[in-house]
C-alpha cells in the first residue's frame, strides 16, 4: 500500500529517529512510504494552549495534502487525536464549508502507528527483535482518546527475544500535557517523578509509548536524574531486527543519547 | 436616568464579585506549589482517592450496562437543560401546591438575602444544615454568621472543616485533606462537648461528632438544605448522603430551607432511577447510599410545617447560554472526576481557589464567574481524559477544557491592546509552522542548540521563564544533526 507518512513537528526537528524507524519498517512489510514536504504542525499545541485562530494555517495545510490520501500514518497518538478532535472543530469555527468536509475526510484515514499496523495492514508480528527489558506506558490520548487499548501491546508481544514487563499504573497520566508541562511546571514534575518510580520499579531498560512528546518529558526526567533508564518510541522497537538492530542514536536525537544500550552506564563523559 | 432597552438580550450576568466562594486569591500554579510541598497533605490526599478509586471501579465493573445508564443519565440532563425554562416553572407550581414556598435568587448575594430573612422570621438564632454545595458556593455561612445566626454544619466530613476554620477541599469529603490524627485534634480545641481521653480511632471521633450533633438537632428550629434532585413533576425534592444526619435536619426541625442550584431539576420520579444507580457507585463506591430522603411540600402533623425552596442562578444561565460549555451544567456532584485526576490527587482541592475542585470545577469556576475571574483553571490539567471516562453523565471535560482556553485567549486580546508574551510567541509559531520552507528553515536552527548541550548530549537546567520550567526537572535533548525531511531528501537523492 501507498502510506503517507505525516512526521509530526516534533519528530521532524528533534527526533528523526522515529521517522526513519517508522518508514524502515513499513518498507520491510512491503508497503510504499511517501512523505510529502510541504508538511508541517499539526496544530495541537495552539489548540490546546487556546490559539483556535492561529492553529487555523496547519489545519488547512493538513487538509490539503491529505484529503485526498489514501493512508496517512503519523507516529504519535496524540497528533493523530488533534486530527481527529481538534482539526473539525477549528475549521468549524474558522473555516469554510469545504475545509469543514476537507478535515473530516482526511480524518477518516489518518491512524496512529498501532492503528494502523493492527487494524489496517491487519500485522501483529511485524518480524521485530529486540532483546531487551521494556515497558510500555500507554499516553492519555492513545488509550482514552484514540482507544488504541492493546494493539501496542499486542505488536510488542510478538518482538522475538523482548523481555517484556508490565507498568504498574501505566493509565495514569505522565504529568506532560504540552504547555501544561510549562505553565504548571510543580505539578507536572510531581506527577512524573510517579511515573519515572514506576518505570525503574520494572527494572526496565526502556520505557517505551507511540508518542515522542510524553517520551521526551519522561526521558528528560530519566536523563536528569541518571536513573539508567532510557526512552524509545514504539517503532525503534518495531523496526528493529537481529540482522539491523537498533542502535542508539550516536548522532544524538534521543534523549539520552550517550547511554549505552548494552554495555554498563559510563562514569563520565559521554559520546557527543 | 434610566434606559429601556429592547434588543438583544445580553449575556445573562455571572456570579457577581464580593459574595460566596468561587473566586481564590492566587493562580492555580502558585497554589498548587504550597500545596505539593505539604507531604501531609499530599499522603492524605493520595490515600484517600486511591481507596475511593478502587471502590468505584470494583462496583462500576459489576455492571453489565454501565455505559447505557451512563448515556442515559446524559441524555436525562441534555433534555432537561433544553427545556429548563419549563422544568422550573413546572417544580414551583407543584411544589407550591404542596404547600412550599418557592424563591428565585439571581445571584449569591440575593440568595443569602432571602435565607436570612426567611431564619429571621422564626425567631431562630441557629440553623442545622445539611452538606450543601449550593450553600457552600454562595457563602451563606459566613453570610448568617455576619448577621449573627450560627449555622451547624452537621456531615461530619464539614464539621472537621467548619470546627478547622477550613475550607472544603473535595465535593464529596470536604476534609479529604485532613487525617485522624489531625481530626481529633480539631475535636478537642473546638468542639467543646469533646471527651478529653477522646482517641483517633474513627469509631471514637464518629461516636464524638454524634454526640454533639444529637443535642443540635433535638434543638434546632430551621434547617438548611441543598438538594441532590428536584422533580418537576411532583415538586419532590431528594437528598442523598451516607451519615443520616441529613434525614434528622430534614425531618426535625419546624421549618426547612433547601438552596438548590437550577440545574438540578430532573422531569420525572423515574428519571431518579438512573440518577438514584449512577450517583453512589460514582461517588462513594456503593451500590446504595445508606439514606435517600425524599419529600414533597409541607405534610401537616409530619416533618417541617414550613418549607422553602431558593432556586439559585448565580451564573448559571450564561453557562446554559454556551453551547460549548453548557454540558458543566449536566453535573451530578459525584466528585468522581476529582478522584481520579491526577492533578487533583497531588495538588488537593485547595489549589483551586473555588469551592468546585478538581476537572469539574476547573471547567463550571470559570463559566460561574466569567473566565477571566478564574483564568488559570482551564489550564489546570493535562487533558489526560480520566475524568471524561470516569463521569457518571459522560461531560466532556477535556474538550471543555481547551474551549474555555481559547474562550480566555480571545478575551483577553479582546481586552487589551498590548499583547502578551505567550500570544506573541504562538502567533509567531503560527507564522513559521504554518508554512514548510519557514518550518525547514527553523527546524534546521534547532541545530544550533546543540552548542547549548553539555558532555552526556543533552541540555540541562536553562534559565528563562519557558524553557526554565521545562529544565528544572527534566534534560532536554540537543537537537539532531539532522531533521527528517533533510533525512529523506538525503535518501531520495541517492536512489
Ligand atoms: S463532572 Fe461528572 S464526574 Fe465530575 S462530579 Fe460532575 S458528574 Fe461527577
Amino acid at each position: 500500500m501507498r502510506i503517507a507518512l505525516f512526521i509530526t513537528c516534533l519528530a521532524d526537528a528533534m527526533f528523526p529517529d522515529v521517522g526513519r524507524a517508522t518508514t524502515t519498517l513499513l518498507r520491510r512489510l512491503g508497503h510504499e512510504v511517501v512523505f510529502d514536504a510541504d508538511q508541517v504542525c499539526c496544530g495541537q499545541m495552539h489548540v490546546n494552549t487556546g490559539y483556535q485562530a492561529e492553529a487555523l494555517p496547519m489545519v488547512e495545510r493538513f487538509a490539503d495534502l491529505y484529503a485526498e490520501a489514501d493512508l496517512v500514518v503519523a507516529p504519535s497518538g496524540s497528533c493523530v487525536g488533534s486530527v481527529r478532535h481538534q482539526h473539525p472543530l477549528v475549521a468549524d469555527r474558522f473555516g469554510s464549508r469545504s475545509l469543514q468536509r476537507q478535515t473530516r475526510k482526511a480524518a477518516e484515514h489518518t491512524y496512529e502507528l498501532s492503528e494502523l499496523l493492527v487494524d489496517v495492514l491487519g500485522v501483529t508480528d511485524v518480524g521485530a527483535h529486540f532483546p531487551h527489558r521494556v515497558t510500555y506506558h500507554p499516553t492519555c490520548h492513545s488509550l482514552r482518546m484514540l482507544r488504541v487499548g492493546d494493539k501496542p501491546l499486542q505488536l510488542l508481544r510478538a518482538v522475538d527475544a523482548i523481555d517484556l514487563v508490565e507498568l504498574p499504573g501505566a493509565d495514569q497520566c505522565c504529568g506532560f500535557g504540552g504547555t501544561f508541562a510549562v505553565k504548571n511546571a510543580d505539578t507536572s514534575t510531581a506527577m512524573l517523578v510517579d511515573k519515572m518510580r514506576a518505570v525503574l520499579d520494572t527494572g526496565a531498560e526502556f520505557c517505551t509509548a507511540g508518542d515522542s512528546s510524553c517520551l521526551m518529558h519522561i526521558g528528560g526526567g530519566l536523563s536528569r536524574a541518571r536513573a539508567g533508564a532510557r526512552t524509545i518510541h514504539l517503532a525503534q522497537i518495531l523496526a528493529s531486527t537481529a540482522e539491523d538492530p537498533f542502535q542508539p542514536d550516536v548522532a544524538p536525537g534521543s534523549v539520552t543519547a550517550d547511554a549505552p544500550v548494552v554495555a554498563a552506564p559510563r562514569r563520565s563523559g559521554g559520546v557527543a | 436616568m434610566s434606559t429601556v432597552l429592547l434588543g438583544m438580550p445580553g449575556l445573562p450576568p455571572a456570579s457577581p464579585r464580593g459574595t460566596g466562594n468561587l473566586r481564590g486569591d492566587e493562580a492555580f500554579p502558585d497554589a498548587a506549589r504550597s500545596a505539593l510541598g505539604n507531604a501531609q497533605l499530599r499522603r492524605n490526599i493520595a490515600h484517600a482517592t486511591t481507596t475511593i478509586r478502587g471502590k468505584r471501579a470494583a462496583v462500576v465493573g459489576e455492571l453489565p450496562h454501565w455505559e447505557q445508564l451512563r448515556e442515559a443519565g446524559r441524555q436525562l440532563k441534555s433534555h432537561t437543560m433544553a427545556h429548563l425554562d419549563e422544568y422550573l416553572v413546572q417544580l414551583e407550581a407543584a411544589v407550591t401546591a404542596r404547600g412550599g414556598v418557592v424563591h428565585w435568587a439571581r445571584d449569591a448575594a440575593e440568595a443569602n438575602r432571602i435565607v436570612t430573612e426567611l431564619v429571621r422570621a422564626t425567631g431562630s438564632d441557629e440553623v442545622v444544615k445539611v452538606k450543601s454545595m449550593a450553600t457552600q458556593e454562595i457563602g451563606l455561612n459566613e453570610h448568617l454568621e455576619a448577621e449573627g445566626i450560627a449555622a451547624v454544619e452537621t456531615d461530619l466530613a464539614e464539621l472537621i472543616v467548619q470546627l478547622g476554620h477550613d475550607k472544603p477541599s473535595h465535593i464529596l469529603v470536604p476534609a479529604i485533606h485532613r487525617n485522624r490524627t489531625e481530626i481529633r485534634e480539631i475535636f478537642l480545641r473546638e468542639m467543646g462537648d469533646a471527651p478529653a481521653d477522646l482517641t483517633d480511632e474513627p469509631s471514637a471521633l464518629a461516636a464524638a461528632a454524634r454526640r454533639h450533633l444529637r443535642r443540635k438537632f433535638l434543638s434546632a428550629r430551621v434547617a438548611v438544605s441543598g438538594a441532590n434532585f428536584a422533580v418537576a413533576e411532583t415538586g419532590t425534592l431528594s437528598v442523598v448522603e451516607s451519615e443520616g444526619n441529613g434525614r434528622m435536619c430534614l425531618t426535625l426541625p419546624q421549618t426547612l430551607i433547601t438552596v438548590m442550584g437550577i440545574e438540578k431539576v430532573v422531569p420525572r420520579v423515574q428519571d431518579l432511577e438512573v440518577f438514584l444507580q449512577l450517583l453512589p457507585r460514582s461517588s462513594t463506591g456503593e451500590r446504595m447510599n445508606p439514606y435517600t430522603s425524599m419529600w414533597t411540600g409541607v405534610t401537616p402533623g409530619d416533618g417541617p410545617q414550613e418549607f422553602h425552596l431558593v432556586l439559585l442562578d448565580n451564573g448559571r444561565t450564561r453557562v446554559l447560554a454556551d453551547e460549548h460549555g453548557r454540558d458543566a451544567l449536566n453535573c451530578i456532584r459525584c466528585s468522581a472526576c476529582l478522584n481520579v485526576c491526577p492533578v487533583y490527587e497531588r495538588t488537593g482541592g485547595h489549589a483551586y481557589g473555588s469551592v468546585y475542585p478538581g476537572p469539574i470545577g476547573a471547567v463550571l469556576s470559570p463559566q460561574l464567574t466569567g473566565v477571566e475571574d478564574n483564568a488559570s483553571l482551564p489550564y489546570a490539567s493535562s487533558l489526560c481524559g480520566a475524568c471524561y471516562d470516569a463521569c457518571p453523565v459522560k461531560i466532556d471535560i477535556p474538550s471543555m477544557l481547551v474551549h474555555l482556553r481559547a474562550e480566555h485567549v480571545e478575551e483577553h486580546r479582546r481586552q487589551s491592546r498590548t499583547p502578551a508574551v505567550e500570544s506573541v510567541v504562538m502567533r509567531t509559531l503560527s507564522w513559521v509552522m504554518g508554512h514548510p520552507r519557514r518550518w525547514t528553515a527553523a527546524a534546521r536552527m534547532g541545530r544550533l542548540g546543540r552548542l547549548l548541550r553539555g558532555r552526556r548530549g543533552t541540555i540541562g537546567a536553562l534559565p528563562g521563564p519557558v524553557v526554565g520550567g521545562w529544565t528544572s526537572a527534566r534534560d532536554l535533548p540537543a537537537p539532531p544533526t539532522q531533521t527528517f525531511r533533510d533525512w529523506w531528501r538525503g535518501q531520495e537523492d541517492q536512489k
